[in-house]
């Protein structure tokens, strides 16, 4: 096979540019009823970056400079897309829509030339799909990105270490504890025992929704790191059932101390830091019978 | 030979660690403080390894042998400032100390110790 002939690729999408996007918007109308307005400006956009990058750079390759604007304009789009929450396959129409009205075009202009039309849709072909892949990489990659940062934030969120009173801390756990969360869980328990000087902590397990041996085994870790700081540890808001599944499985909690309500540890807490609540003497009598 | 230095403060002994332990050092250590157990009739030994910020399982069975040795002179052990990743470590290692009381600074170490006594020789 000899060396192909230059392409008349560039040479039509500059010629029918109008034509072209006019049938594509059209085409999209139809594909995508709804959104159809904001795709025709990504349309016109992504139209003048093929016929540019077309005209300067490689037809077979689009990691080239020549086709840098085209890249950053469908990685701009898809990002925008997984963001909105589209699916891949309806992000990749855009690019692949294109295939219609760019192959009828083809059909008009080389009209005769059986062979030259064959090679043109070839090479479009090759384009609009890499272009295409492209497309659907970055959108993946952005939604892996979010999934990522979604990941960094829960973990974030679910390990508040809250100040009760001078000397105690509360840990309200929620959700399942896996080895990750136990050794962020326990290393921001501990730091806030240095920071505030506490002798108490109560771990809340109101939020767990089951505990397994794993799940038990962890807690006593954490119970064991606090308890070598010098800080007691209590456990609360053990559910009924929760109770009966320690017992079952034969977790030993007998070393630690339990309670069923965060309020029941918080009562003990403040005992064992030497405070008392008292009520006052002089209480209104109505105050008093709502009590 | 390098030794850790024994204090005395009343009827309690202070060590403060703050250099890397090795066999040598611990064996000394040992030496030393139940010699100064049983010379000043101590009633409480305080460990502060507030600046130790790294661990092994000999650093941590060296300090559950000291405290083993204490008890059985008749002195309560009392393990002050481990820092939040020594104690996550000693935990991984499965060493959690039984037996070993432990505080979050000096002046709560000597708050433990002191109420520790009052109970015992009541």
């Amino acid at each position: 096979m000899s060396t192909p002939p230059v392409s008349r690729l560039p040479e039509i999408l500059a010629a029918s540019e109008n034509d072209l996007l006019a049938e594509w918007s059209a085409a999209l109308d139809r594909q995508m009823a709804s959104r159809a307005g904001t795709l025709r400006a990504v349309a016109a956009d992504f139209l003048s970056a093929l016929r540019n990058g077309a005209q300067k750079g490689e037809l077979s390759d689009i990691s080239g400079q020549a086709w840098a604007p085209m890249r950053s304009l469908l990685e701009q789009f898809s990002r925008d897309r997984a963001i909105q929450g589209f699916s891949a396959s309806q992000t990749a129409t855009l690019v692949f829509s294109f295939k219609e009205p760019l192959f009828a075009r083809l059909r008009i202009a080389l009209a005769g030339d059986a062979d030259a039309l064959a090679r043109e849709t070839w090479t479009a072909n090759l384009l609009l799909d890499q272009l295409g892949l492209h497309t659907v990489e970055t959108f993946q990659q952005t939604r892996e990105e979010i999934i990522t940062r979604q990941q960094e934030e829960l973990l974030e969120l679910s390990t508040p270490v809250v100040q009760l009173w001078d000397g105690v801390l509360a840990l309200p756990l929620i959700g399942t504890l896996d080895s990750a969360r136990t050794g962020v869980v326990m290393q921001s328990m501990l730091e806030a025992i240095v920071n505030t000087g506490a002798e108490m902590a109560i771990i809340d397990i109101t939020g767990v929704p089951t505990v397994d041996t794993l799940v038990a085994q962890h807690l006593l870790k954490t119970v064991a790191a606090a308890r070598l700081m010098g800080a007691d540890c209590i456990i609360s808001g053990i559910r009924p059932q929760i109770a009966q599944t320690i017992i079952h499985l034969g977790v030993d909690l007998t070393n630690v101390i339990t309670k069923a309500t965060l309020a029941d540890a918080f009562k003990l807490a403040l005992q064992r830091t030497g405070m008392r609540i008292v009520r006052p003497e002089n209480v209104r009598p109505e105050a008093r019978k709502e009590a | 030979m390098d030794r850790i230095p024994v204090l005395k403060m009343g009827q309690f002994l202070l060590v403060t660690i703050q250099v890397d332990m090795h066999d040598q050092l611990a064996l000394a250590l040992q030496d030393d403080l139940t010699a100064q157990i049983v010379r000043h009739r101590a009633r409480g030994v305080l460990i502060d390894i507030s600046a130790v910020d790294m661990v092994d399982s000999f650093m941590g069975r060296m300090l559950g042998n000291i405290a083993g040795m204490a008890r059985i002179l008749d002195a309560e052990t009392v393990v002050v400032g481990m820092q939040p990743s020594v104690a996550i470590t000693l935990v991984e290692l499965g060493l959690a100390l039984p037996g070993v009381r432990t505080a979050l600074n000096v002046e709560k170490g000597v708050h433990l110790l002191t109420e520790a006594v009052r109970e015992s020789s009541s």
